[in-house]
C-alpha cells in the first residue's frame, strides 16, 4: 500500500489528464477544463502535503521510485510549474476550442513525467519517465499546426531522439559495467571498480551527460532552442523552458551525484561540466545580444542560465562539512529561475497577445501603456541580470560562492563577465519597453488567470530575494539526499 | 535609526510610484518631504554621533539575514550597518545631496513619479554602500543603484543619453562582478563577510595570492572612483545625465569608490596596501594631472567639471596612499569636501544650462550682466573648487599634500601643480563664460527667483564655508573613522 500512497502525487495527475480527455468528449461547456487540470494539480500538491506530514518518504516499487527530500522539492516545483502554464494558456487555446482537452492533458502527462524523473531511482525508470515528458513536449512544440510551430515541434522530435540514443549508449555501458540499473547498485559497483575501468565508467558519463544536455538545453546540444522557442505557442515555451530544464537537471543531479558521486571520476565530469557551462553561457549569451525576437532571445538567455546551473554540478566537490553545497545551489537556483521565467514568458504571453507582435522593437513604450506588465517583465529581467532585490541576486550569489569552494576560481571569473554579457540584452528590453516611444496607444490589458500567475510568479521572485531563507533551506534539505552519511 | 534613514527613501519611493496620475504634480513634493526626512535624521545622527571615541561602530544594528549556514550552506549574510567616522560624512552628504538634487529637480515635467522614485531608489542603494558592514550586504547595495541609474541617465538625460547610460553600466558591472569573485576568495580563507572580523583577520590559505585579491576588490571601487584608464564612462554619463543626477553622480556615486578604497582596501588588507603604495601613489598623479589637462580642452561645461572631478578624485587616491593619519584623514575629507563643491558646481551649471539651452562655452560671453545671482554663485563654487583658503577644498587639500610630502615627493609635486592646473581652468572657464563682451543672443536671459533653485545654493555655500572656516566640526570626525585604519597599518 505504501507503494501507491508514494505514487499518488503523479497518479493523480496522470488520472486528471485522462479524465480532462474524458470530459472533454463529453462536456459542451469547454471552460471547465482549466480549472479540472487546476484542481488535479491541486488535489496532487495537497496529497504531496500529506506525505510529508504523515512522514511518508521512501521507497516505492522495489526502490525503483523514491520519495525524499529531493523529489519533494520537485514535486511541488513541478504542481506550481504546470498550474501557471495553465493559467497563461486559458486565453490562448481558449481559441481553439475542440483541441483544448488535447493541450491540458499534455500539460498533465509532461508534469506526471517530470515529477517521476524527480524521484527516479533506476536508470530504466529514469528513462521512461524522460521519454513521457520528451514525447508531450514534441507534441505540444508542434501544437499550433502551422508551419513554424511544425517545423518546432519536427525539429524538437529529431533532434529529442537522437539525444535518446545517445543517452540509452550511456545507460547500456552502465548496465554492462555494473550489472545493475539501480542507482545505489551502481553506487556500489562504481566505488569497488578496478582502476582499469575508469576510461568505461568516464565514457557513460560523458554520453549520459550528451544525452541529458539536450533537455538541459547546454552547449553543443543547445541549436534546437531558439528555434522550438520561437515556434513553439508562447505558454509551451513557458513550460520547457523550466519545467524540461528543472526535471533534466534534476535526473543530473541524481545520477551524477548519487551514482556516479565517486570521488575517482567525479573530479573528472566535474571538469567537464565546467568546460561546458563556461561555453554554454558565453554562447548564450553572446548570441543572445542580435536577438530581435523576445522569444529567441529567452531561448538563448535559457541556454546562458543553464550554464550557470551547471556550474553548480560543476562545483560537486565543494562542500561544508558534510553537506553538497553545489547541488543546493543548483536546487535553489533552478526554483529561483522557475519563478522568474515565467513571470518573464506570462508577461510575453499577455503583451505579445496584445499588440500581436514577438518583435522586441514592438515593446517600444510598453513602460506607459501597460505599467504592471511592464514592470513585472522588467523585475524579472533585472532577477534573470541577478541584481537585487530578487530571487536570481541569492541564486548567482550562492552558486558562485559554491564553485569557489570548489576552486573553480577561473570559471566563476567567466561566470561574472557573462553577467556583464547578459546586462546588456536584459537591460536593452527594458530601455525599449521604458524609452522607446510607441508606435500604437491604448492601454494594453491582460487577462485574469494569466494576470494572477503573473503576480504569483512576480511575488515569487521578489519574496525570494528578500527573504529567500525558507526556500534556502528547503534546497538544503533537498540536497541533503546526496550528503555522505 | 540607521534602518530608518536607510529604508525611508524606498518607502518614498515605493509611494511615489503609487502615486496617482491624476495628482502627478505634487510628487515632487512628496519626494522632498521624503528627502528632507532622511536628511534630518541623519543630521539627528551626526549631532549625536560620539566624537570621543576612537574605535568601534555606533547605531549598530545587527540580525542575521540568511543563515545559510545552519544546515549545510556556506555563508550567512548579516544585516549589519552602523557608522563610524568614515561613513557619517557619506551618510551626510548622501541625504543632504539628495534633497537638494530633488529640489532642483522641481521643474521635471516628464513622468515626474518615475523620476523621483527611482532617484529615492538610488538614495537607499547608496546610504546602503555607506552603512553596510557586511562584505556581501556592501555588495547588494553596490548593486542596487545600477537601474535607478541606468534609468535616470537613459530617459531624463540629454544627447547621447542610452549610450552613456550603458557605458556606466557596463563598466560599473565589469568592476562589481570582479569585485564579488574577490569577496568570495576572501570568503573562502576567512569564512565570513563581517567587517570586524575581516579587518582583523589574519587571511592565510588563500586560492590565489592575496594581492590578486585584493586588486580583484579594488577593480570595482577604482572604476568608481575613477582611476585612470577606466575613468572614460565619467564624462559621458555625467554630461549627458541630467543635472540633479549629474550632481548625486559627481557627488555621491564617485565616494562609493573612495570610500569602499578605505573601508574594504586598506581596512582589510593593510599590507597588500602597503605593498602597492607607490602604484596608488603613481596612478594619483596620473589622474590629477592628466584630468587637468583635458580640462583644459573641454569646450562643453559639464564634460568640464566631469573631467575637474578625474582631477580632484585623484587628490583622494594621493591621500590613501600615504598610509598615515593625515593622509587618510585629508582622502576621506576631500570626498565630503568635493562632493559638495562639484554638485554646487553642476548646479551651476545646470541652471545655465536651463536658460541658455546650451553647454558650449564658445557659445556663451558676458553672462554676469544678466544673471548675477548665478553669476556670483558660479565664482564661490569655483573658488571652492580651485582650493582657495576659507572654503572647504583647501582644508582637505592640504592635508593631503601634508600626509604625501615625506613620502611621494614626486607625486606630492605633480599634485601641486594639479591644484596650479585647477586654478587656471576654473578661472578662465568663469572668465569665458560670465565676462566678455555680451552677446545679443542672451539678451532675454534671466536670473533665478526660484526659492527651490536659490535655497541648495546658498545651503550649499554655506556648507562649504564652514567646512573651510572651521573645519574641525567634520575634521573630527574623520580623524577617529580614520583612526582604526592607521592602527592597522602600523
Amino acid at each position: 500500500m505504501d507503494d501507491i500512497t508514494r505514487f499518488l502525487p503523479e497518479l493523480i495527475v496522470l488520472v486528471t489528464a485522462g479524465l480532462v480527455v474524458l470530459v472533454d468528449l463529453f462536456v459542451p461547456d469547454k471552460r471547465v477544463l482549466p480549472w479540472l487540470t487546476l484542481l488535479g494539480l491541486a488535489v496532487s500538491a495537497g496529497w504531496t502535503v500529506g506525505l510529508i506530514v504523515a512522514g511518508g518518504q521512501g521507497r516505492a516499487f522495489g526502490d525503483m521510485l523514491r520519495v525524499d527530500a529531493f523529489s519533494l522539492f520537485f514535486l511541488f516545483l513541478f504542481q506550481a510549474v504546470a498550474a501557471v502554464v495553465v493559467l497563461s494558456a486559458i486565453d490562448f487555446v481558449g481559441q481553439m476550442p475542440d483541441r483544448q482537452g488535447e493541450f491540458y492533458a499534455l500539460v498533465l502527462t509532461v508534469a506526471t513525467g517530470a515529477m517521476l524523473l524527480s524521484g527516479a531511482n533506476d536508470l530504466i525508470m529514469i528513462f521512461i519517465s524522460l521519454e513521457l515528458t520528451s514525447i508531450s513536449q514534441y507534441a505540444l512544440a508542434g501544437f499550433m499546426r502551422d508551419s513554424r510551430s511544425s517545423e518546432a515541434g519536427l525539429k524538437y522530435l529529431l533532434l529529442g531522439a537522437v539525444s535518446t540514443a545517445t543517452l540509452l549508449y550511456g545507460m547500456a555501458l552502465l548496465f554492462g559495467l555494473t550489472g545493475t540499473t539501480a542507482l545505489p547498485g551502481i553506487a556500489t559497483a562504481l566505488h569497488s571498480a578496478s582502476d582499469n575501468l575508469r576510461p568505461a565508467y568516464l565514457l557513460a558519463a560523458t554520453l549520459l551527460a550528451a544525452g541529458f544536455g539536450f533537455k538541459m538545453a547546454i552547449f553543443p546540444f543547445q541549436m534546437w532552442v531558439p528555434d522550438v522557442y520561437e515556434g513553439a505557442p508562447t505558454p509551451v515555451s513557458a513550460y520547457l523552458s523550466v519545467a524540461s530544464k528543472a526535471a533534466a537537471f534534476a535526473i543530473v543531479l541524481r545520477i551524477f551525484f548519487e551514482a556516479l558521486g565517486d570521488s575517482r571520476i567525479s573530479s573528472e565530469w566535474a571538469n567537464l561540466f565546467a568546460v561546458l557551462a563556461a561555453i554554454s553561457m558565453t554562447l548564450g549569451n553572446v548570441v543572445a545580444i542580435q536577438q530581435r525576437n523576445i522569444k529567441r532571445l529567452f531561448g538563448y538567455s535559457s541556454v546562458a542560465q543553464a550554464g550557470n546551473f551547471l556550474v553548480g554540478i560543476a562545483a560537486v566537490s565543494a562542500s561544508s562539512g558534510r553537506f553538497t553545497i553545489g547541488a543546493s545551489g543548483v536546487l535553489f537556483f533552478v526554483a529561483a529561475y522557475a519563478f522568474t521565467n515565467l513571470g518573464a514568458f506570462l508577461a510575453i504571453i499577455a503583451i505579445s497577445d496584445a499588440i500581436g507582435s514577438e518583435n522586441i522593437a514592438d515593446y517600444a513604450g510598453l513602460g506607459r501603456r501597460a505599467p504592471w506588465l511592464a514592470a513585472i517583465l522588467a523585475f524579472c529581467l533585472v532577477s534573470l541580470t541577478g541584481l537585487p532585490p530578487t530571487a536570481g541576486f541569492f541564486a548567482k550569489v550562492y552558486i558562485f560562492n559554491a564553485a569557489i569552494q570548489a576552486k573553480f576560481v577561473w570559471l566563476v571569473v567567466i561566470a561574472v563577465l557573462n553577467t556583464l554579457v547578459s546586462a546588456v540584452y536584459y537591460l536593452g528590453v527594458l530601455r525599449v519597453m521604458y524609452l522607446g516611444e510607441s508606435k500604437a496607444e491604448g492601454r494594453v490589458r491582460a487577462g485574469l488567470p494569466i494576470s494572477f500567475g503573473m503576480a504569483v510568479s512576480a511575488l515569487g521572485v521578489l519574496v525570494f530575494g528578500v527573504a529567500p531563507g525558507p526556500l534556502l533551506t528547503a534546497a538544503q534539505k533537498a540536497a541533503d539526499v546526496f550528503a555522505v552519511h | 535609526m540607521l534602518s530608518a534613514i536607510l529604508f525611508l527613501p524606498l518607502a518614498g519611493a515605493v509611494v511615489c510610484a503609487l502615486w496617482p496620475r491624476e495628482h502627478e504634480q505634487y510628487v515632487r513634493w512628496w519626494a522632498a518631504l521624503v528627502s528632507l526626512a532622511a536628511f534630518i535624521i541623519s543630521v539627528v545622527a551626526f549631532a549625536m554621533f560620539d566624537r570621543t571615541q576612537s574605535a568601534g561602530f555606533q547605531f549598530m544594528e545587527h540580525f542575521t539575514w540568511i543563515d545559510a549556514r545552519e544546515i549545510g550552506g556556506a555563508f550567512t549574510l548579516q544585516y549589519k550597518i552602523g557608522i563610524d567616522g568614515l561613513s557619517i560624512p557619506m551618510v551626510l552628504l548622501t541625504t543632504g545631496l539628495t534633497l537638494l538634487s530633488v529640489l532642483i529637480s522641481f521643474g521635471v515635467g516628464l513622468r515626474p513619479k518615475e523620476y523621483f522614485a527611482w532617484m529615492l531608489v538610488l538614495e537607499t542603494g547608496v546610504l546602503g554602500v555607506f552603512l553596510s558592514l557586511d562584505f556581501l550586504l556592501f555588495f547588494l547595495f553596490w548593486e542596487v543603484e545600477l537601474v535607478p541609474m541606468y534609468l535616470l541617465i537613459s530617459i531624463w538625460g540629454t544627447g547621447r543619453k542610452e549610450y552613456a547610460a550603458l557605458k556606466f553600466v557596463l563598466f560599473t558591472v565589469a568592476g562589481s562582478s570582479l569585485m564579488l569573485v574577490g569577496i568570495f576568495l576572501l570568503h573562502y580563507s576567512t569564512n565570513t563577510f563581517d567587517f570586524e572580523q575581516l579587518s582583523g583577520a589574519n587571511i592565510q590559505n588563500t586560492i590565489v595570492p592575496i594581492n590578486l585579491i585584493f586588486w580583484l576588490i579594488l577593480a570595482a571601487f577604482f572604476v568608481k572612483l575613477p582611476v585612470f584608464p577606466l575613468h572614460t564612462w565619467l564624462p559621458d554619463a555625467h554630461t549627458n545625465a541630467p543635472t540633479a543626477v549629474s550632481v548625486l553622480l559627481a557627488g555621491v556615486l564617485l565616494k562609493m569608490g573612495g570610500y569602499g578604497i578605505l573601508r574594504w582596501g586598506v581596512s582589510v588588507f593593510p599590507q597588500a596596501a602597503k605593498n602597492f603604495a607607490l602604484i596608488f601613489a603613481i596612478l594619483a598623479a596620473i589622474n590629477i594631472i592628466y584630468g587637468a589637462f583635458v580640462v583644459l580642452r573641454q569646450q562643453d561645461l559639464k564634460r568640464l567639471i566631469a573631467y575637474s572631478s578625474v582631477s580632484h578624485m585623484g587628490y583622494v587616491l594621493l591621500g590613501v596612499s600615504a598610509l598615515k593619519q593625515v593622509g587618510l584623514t585629508g582622502a576621506s575629507l576631500q570626498m565630503f569636501t568635493h562632493g559638495m563643491i562639484t554638485g554646487l558646481l553642476f548646479i551651476m551649471v545646470g541652471l545655465i544650462y536651463e536658460r541658455t539651452h546650451t553647454r558650449d562655452i564658445g557659445q556663451m560671453s558676458g553672462l554676469m550682466r544678466k544673471m548675477p545671482v548665478i553669476g556670483v554663485a558660479f565664482y564661490i563654487a569655483g573658488f571652492a573648487s580651485l582650493g582657495l583658503p576659507a572654503m572647504a577644498g583647501f582644508v582637505a587639500e592640504l592635508l593631503v599634500f601634508l600626509g604625501t610630502f615625506d613620502k611621494f615627493v614626486p607625486m606630492t609635486i605633480l599634485g601641486v601643480v594639479g591644484v596650479l592646473l585647477s586654478a587656471g581652468y576654473i578661472l578662465w572657464m568663469l572668465q569665458r563664460v560670465l565676462w566678455g563682451p555680451p552677446m545679443e543672443r542672451w539678451e532675454g536671459l534671466r536670473d533665478t527667483r526660484n526659492w527651490w533653485e536659490i535655497g541648495p545654493v546658498v545651503g550649499l555655500i554655506v556648507a562649504i564655508i564652514s567646512v573651510g572656516v572651521y573645519p574641525l566640526w567634520i575634521v573630527d570626525v574623520v580623524q577617529n573613522g580614520v583612526q582604526p585604519i592607521v592602527h592597522r597599518l602600523a
